[in-house]
């Protein structure tokens, strides 16, 4: 399968001497969910702005389904649908026109743009909206008018940079499995988030920026099985007034009726519930303390910045 | 892009930006109306009748052309860069910067739109006029002509102002402090024949003098300055101008990082 983005020795140099960037690989297959985290001021949103030609790259290639954004941007920008962090549209425009412009800068006809435009807003719940200016809306349905302002043009790579930041639980769910269903249909993502759940639900491969270089690139599976350690939280049906001591499990209390335990890959679960058990302890419910994609970012960030 | 598509392209950016200064026509037509309609109340009826004719002109009649012309510039710019500054500011330049939309369209786009606004405040202007002095085209063809360069000269012009503002103070610095002297002094309400040699030949400097000589040749058949030279002037900062907005917008200066 080819890509859908290839970036070879990108770097990027501020006016002022900041480098943001210092030569970044990274290759997104067509069709594929893809990923690109990184702590704040980690270089995310500059490769994301140069891939969309919103800033100038100092050095390195970009090619878009093999479109070289030096020698063919025109092709690479039709491929490229952007939902960019900050809101980006006119405020003082009824939310039809915007994604209606937007399908004209793209050369569609009048015609046909509206027939899109209707499409996807009702595909995120904005058609009852279309005729109200954009800054009327909440913060939500802006994020969902620059998923649909995006889609017009139908790109082939669609790149959104936090797309649901600020987003309730419900829209930010309702989002999710919209994403997953264009990106079924063919559609690449690339995602840039800072709900690491958010990415471990929807991505299967991913790259990690730090210090303007890519830390870690590989597929979601293959990165989760490097967290060797994970920390579940146990509810407990007694209450407990000192931590119970089981033989080769790290336990910690929380509270009078919850502990936490440090479990690694070599050891079991069903071991720890039934230690608990001959103790009286039984065992209501158990989470992950933190997301397990979450507790491998921070480790990684952390070891990188060490 | 096909140019089946370049067409779509410009005409999203030229009605949108029609639709924009329409909308808000309160502020956008109707200043300029009143205004010039004040002028023409104390300058071409109150003080004119009191002066003598100007080539055989009345000083209403004189002031006409100029006075239209004046409010196509103004129109034409303060269109331009108060809309592509705007669309810098809330950031939706970036709609059409990745696009696959030429550069080029981008500033004709918005340069016809500030043509539409100075035509549309022209043509107001114009009605008013006729309150006060009968119509009278010497020459057609030169008047359209100056018209429709003159609007796209200063379109461009509030473009370049936009790329560079990075302030709303920006964007009233020029017009306020460049753009209205030049104006005033560029001869809508004098021929500079009336002045002493020394500020004829400063006059001469001033490029909007030979847009509204040359407008008052197309009009009224008269004008201070050869009208071949007017027009070459013209047509000169049009080019110019236009080749200066593609490379700023080619190097990305005010637009992209």
């Amino acid at each position: 399968m080819s890509n859908a983005l290839t970036i070879r020795g990108l770097t990027k140099t501020y006016r002022g001497g900041v480098q943001a960037l210092k030569g970044v690989d990274l290759d997104v297959r067509e069709g594929d969910f893809f990923a690109l985290l990184g702590p704040n001021g980690a270089g995310k949103s500059t490769t994301i702005g140069i891939v969309c030609s919103l800033i100038n790259k100092t050095a390195g290639t970009v090619e878009v389904f093999g479109h070289d954004i030096d020698r063919d941007l025109e092709a690479a920008k039709s491929c490229i649908g952007l939902v960019p962090q900050e809101f980006n549209f006119n405020q003082f425009e009824p939310v039809v026109e915007i994604v209606v412009n937007q399908a004209g800068y793209y050369g569609i006809d009048r015609k046909l743009a509206y027939e899109r435009a209707e499409t996807y807003l009702r595909q995120l719940e904005l058609w009852d909206k279309r005729h109200v200016m954009a800054r009327e809306l909440s913060g939500g349905m802006k994020r969902r008018l620059m998923i649909a302002r995006a889609l017009v043009h139908e790109p082939k790579l669609l790149i959104l940079d936090e797309p649901t930041a600020g987003v309730d639980i419900e829209i930010r769910r309702s989002m999710w499995q919209f994403l997953s269903k264009i990106n079924a249909q063919g559609t690449t993502i690339i995602l840039t988030t800072h709900y690491l759940e958010e990415a471990e639900q929807l991505c299967r491969h991913i790259a990690i920026i730090n210090h303007g270089e890519a830390v870690e690139h590989t597929e979601m599976k293959a990165l989760l099985m490097k967290l060797h350690v994970e920390t579940f939280v146990l509810d407990l049906r007694e209450t407990i007034d000192s931590v119970p001591q089981v033989e080769g499990y790290n336990l910690a209390m929380l509270d009078s009726n919850t502990l936490s335990v440090d479990i690694s890959k070599e050891q079991s679960l069903n071991h720890l519930f039934e230690a608990l058990s001959l103790q009286g302890l039984h065992v209501l419910s158990m989470r992950n303390k933190t997301n397990r994609l979450e507790e491998l970012f921070v480790r990684m960030v952390e070891e990188d910045n060490a | 892009m096909k140019l089946s598509q370049q067409y779509v392209a410009f005409t999203t950016i030229l009605t949108k930006e029609f639709l924009r200064f329409i909308r808000i026509w309160i502020q956008t037509v109707l200043p300029a109306a009143i205004t010039t309609g004040l002028y023409f109340i104390i300058f071409g009826n109150l003080i004119g009748s009191q002066l003598s004719d100007i080539g055989g002109l009345t000083y209403m009649e004189y002031i006409v052309p100029g006075i239209i012309l004046m409010a196509i510039i103004n129109n034409s710019y303060a269109n331009v860069v108060s809309s592509f500054y705007g669309a810098k500011f809330q950031r939706h330049v970036e709609e059409m910067l990745i696009s696959p939309m030429p550069n080029y369209l981008i500033v004709l786009g918005y340069a016809a739109g500030g043509m539409a606004r100075g035509l549309v405040v022209g043509l107001a202007v114009t009605a008013v006029s006729l309150i006060f002095a009968e119509p009278q085209l010497h020459h057609l063809l030169v008047t359209l002509y100056v018209v429709l360069m003159t609007s796209l000269l200063f379109a461009l012009g509030g473009f370049v102002n936009a790329v560079y503002a990075k302030s709303f103070d920006d964007i009233s610095i020029i017009p306020t402090f460049v753009l209205t002297p030049l104006t005033y002094l560029g001869g809508i309400f004098y021929s500079i024949d009336m002045l002493p040699q020394f500020w004829q030949n400063v006059s001469l400097i001033n490029p909007i003098l030979y847009m509204i000589n040359a407008m008052r040749y197309g009009m009224l058949g008269v004008s201070d300055i050869d009208i071949r030279v007017a027009l070459l002037i013209i047509t000169g900062f049009v080019v110019v101008l236009y080749l200066f907005c593609l490379y700023l917008l080619n190097k990305g200066v005010g637009t992209r990082t």
